[in-house]
């Protein structure tokens, strides 16, 4: 079945400035696996290494949050909406490390 | 590179002073321009036109050093930045009495293209403002030109 990706401005880059797609899949998983498939350089942001779902990245079908109900293997329906939302996290944290970052502008 | 007028900049540094000694956070909504910086596809220059503060949902002494944007409301900011042709460019988040340069946690949960504006606040007083981006390997933060003018 057919359902419609929307892609955040984040992962636009990927997918030549497209915010939503057009892709084949039965659940999240292989809707998921096919964007990746297309999109190989989206994937280090999508999947740690490991191969599970980032933290950061909540993916909705419909109005659900996958998390919520069955995760990866969430079934689709035809011409049902996907959606990949960042649940964006940071903080000073505990102060101590900074990073890698090289610098202030 | 981003843009902010000085109007946004200034309402940012008082979200960060109000909710000092917790961290502010929210969207930075606005245009992204039509081909890449040097070449590189995540890399666009981004005018900030307007500002959506979100609650942080981290509660206590949590926020004090952390945030969090729950994505109900991330999905509701970005909604109303698409009915006025915007999109999400960028997350601004302050640090309370700590330098404005990004934690390990704020590089853990990073996405590409998005600019990372961070406001420092010592003493109820918001001071540094920087700005960073993803490196593409997911490495670290490079500093983003960031530039305050009127759009």
């Amino acid at each position: 079945m057919t359902v419609r990706l929307l892609v955040p401005s984040a992962l636009r880059g990927f997918t030549d400035g497209k915010a939503e797609l057009r892709l084949e899949g039965a659940t999240v998983a292989e809707v998921l696996e096919g964007f990746v498939s297309a999109h190989p350089d989206a994937k280090n942001h999508m999947f740690d290494e490991k191969g599970a779902l980032r933290e950061f990245i909540n993916v909705f079908a419909g109005e659900d949050n996958i998390r919520d109900v069955g995760g990866l293997e969430t079934p689709l329906k035809d011409g049902e909406t996907v959606m990949i939302v960042p649940a964006i996290a940071g903080g000073r944290d505990d102060g101590l490390a900074r990073g890698r970052a090289g610098g202030r502008n | 590179m981003l843009a902010l007028s000085p109007v946004l900049r200034d309402f940012i540094r008082s979200e960060a002073e109000k909710d000092y000694p917790g961290e502010c956070c929210g969207l930075i909504l606005g245009t992204v321009s039509t081909t890449p910086e040097k070449g590189n596809p995540l890399r666009f220059a981004k005018t900030g036109l307007r500002i959506a503060p979100v609650r942080n949902a981290r509660v206590g002494e949590d926020k004090r050093r952390r945030f969090s944007i729950e994505p109900r409301d991330f999905m509701r900011a970005e909604k109303e930045g698409a009915a006025l042709g915007l999109e999400v460019v960028g997350i601004y988040h302050s640090h309370p009495d700590h330098p404005a340069i990004p934690s390990p946690r704020d590089l853990e949960r990073a996405l590409p293209f998005y600019s990372y504006a961070i406001v420092s606040v010592a003493g109820k007083k918001a001071a540094e403002f920087t700005n960073w981006i993803l490196m593409d390997d997911r490495s670290a933060f490079e500093p983003e030109p960031l530039e305050f003018k009127e759009p």
